[in-house]
C-alpha cells in the first residue's frame, strides 16, 4: 500500500498503524504531531489508527523560528 | 518593579521581552541567547520532521524546555487562514493541549506583511475552538481594536517589517493603538537594536517580541543581554514619565551663589 509521508510517497504494509511508522523512523516519543488528511491524528489514537491507500500523512516538530 | 508583572491569557511574566529561536548558528548559540534574553515565552514553527535527515541534531524543544518556558507556536509561512488554523491545532497537539498560539497570516513575499482579511478570519475561527490567540498586525488601529474585541488575549502590531531591523516607523500608531487597548500590546517585528527596544516600551508598550534583532547581531549572546536591559529601562523610563520637552535652555545649576 502506498501512502504519502510529509510529501514523499512511502510504502507501507496494509496493516500499518501510526504507531509502526514512528517505530520504523525511529521517533517514538518525541514531540511531534501527526496529521493523516489533514485532521489530527491524537497521540492516545497513534496505535489504533490504520492507514488507507492514498493517505496523506504529515508529521511535524517544533523548530526555530520568530 | 517586583510588582510590575505583564499578565497575558491570566498569567503572570516577569520579563517583558519575547523572543523567537529562529536563525541562530546551532542549538547551544540559541540556548545561551535566549538564557542572556531572561524571556520567559518563546516562540518556535512548526514544521515537518527532517526523515533521515540529521537525526543526531538534538530536537528544539529538548533545548528550549516547555517545562521552562512558555512555548509560543507560531503561524509563519501562513499565507491563508486555513494554513494558519491547521498550524495551530497541529501546535495544540505537539504540545500537549498548550493552547496559547501566535498567529500571523502573511499577504507578501517581499514585505512579510500581515494579511489582515485572512488574520481575522482565522482569529475568528481559533478563538471558537479554544485557542489563546497572540495576533500579529498591522499598525491600523482600527484593527488593532477589533481584534481586541473579537477575543485575541494580546495584540501585536508591527513597528517594522519582519527581519527588517527598521526601528520603531511609526510611533504615532504604536502609541493609538495602546492608548485605546485592554489587552497587551506588543511590538512584534521590526527592532534593530537595544534603543529601538526602549523606544517600543517607552510608547508604552507592554512588551516586544524579536528575533532577527537578537540572532542576526555580530554577538546574538550580548545583544540578548543588551535587549533584556532596554526593555527593563523602557519600562522603568515609561513607568517614571519622562520630563516635558523645552524649546529653551533650563539651567541645572543655581543662578544664587555665584561668586564671579
Amino acid at each position: 500500500m502506498n501512502i504519502f509521508l510529509n510529501g514523499d510517497p512511502k510504502e507501507v504494509v496494509d496493516t500499518c498503524t501510526v504507531m509502526d511508522l514512528l517505530t520504523e523512523m525511529d521517533i517514538v516519543g518525541q514531540r511531534l504531531a501527526v496529521e493523516v488528511n489533514e485532521e489530527i491524528v491524537s497521540k492516545s489514537q497513534h496505535t489504533d489508527y490504520s492507514f488507507s491507500e492514498g493517505d496523506k500523512v504529515e508529521i511535524v516538530h517544533a523548530i526555530g523560528g520568530g | 518593579m517586583q510588582d510590575d508583572k505583564l499578565i497575558i491569557a491570566g498569567k503572570e511574566y516577569n520579563s517583558r521581552l519575547l523572543v523567537g529561536t529562529g536563525k541562530y548558528k546551532d542549538m547551544d548559540e540559541t540556548r545561551d541567547a535566549i538564557e542572556a534574553s531572561g524571556a520567559e515565552i518563546v516562540t518556535v514553527a512548526i514544521r515537518r520532521t527532517n526523515i533521515g535527515q540529521n537525526p543526531d541534531e538534538p530536537n528544539l524543544l529538548d533545548v528550549i524546555s516547555p517545562d521552562k518556558y512558555t512555548i509560543l507556536p507560531n503561524t509563519a509561512g501562513c499565507y491563508t487562514a486555513k494554513d494558519a488554523v491547521r498550524t495551530c491545532q497541529l501546535a495544540r497537539e505537539l504540545l500537549d493541549g498548550h493552547d496559547l498560539v501566535k498567529l500571523e497570516v502573511l499577504g507578501d513575499q517581499k514585505t512579510l506583511y500581515p494579511n489582515m482579511v485572512d488574520t481575522i478570519e482565522a482569529a475568528e475561527i481559533l478563538i471558537k475552538d479554544g485557542f489563546k490567540v497572540m495576533v500579529y498586525t498591522s499598525d491600523d488601529p482600527i484593527i488593532a481594536k477589533r481584534l481586541e474585541e473579537m477575543g485575541c488575549v494580546a495584540v501585536m502590531p508591527l513597528a517594522g517589517l519582519i527581519g527588517s531591523g527598521l526601528g520603531i516607523c511609526n510611533p504615532h500608531n504604536i502609541r493609538l493603538i495602546k492608548e485605546s487597548a485592554n489587552v497587551p500590546i506588543l511590538v512584534d517585528a521590526g527592532v534593530g537594536t537595544a534603543s529601538d527596544a526602549a523606544i517600543a516600551m517607552e510608547i508604552g508598550c507592554d512588551a516586544v517580541l524579536m528575533n532577527t534583532a537578537i540572532a542576526g547581531a555580530k554577538k546574538p549572546v550580548l545583544m540578548a543581554s543588551a535587549m533584556k536591559k532596554a526593555i527593563e529601562a523602557g519600562r522603568e523610563s515609561f513607568l517614571a514619565g519622562r520630563m516635558p520637552k523645552k524649546a529653551y535652555a533650563s539651567a541645572s545649576s543655581p543662578i544664587d551663589g555665584t561668586f564671579f
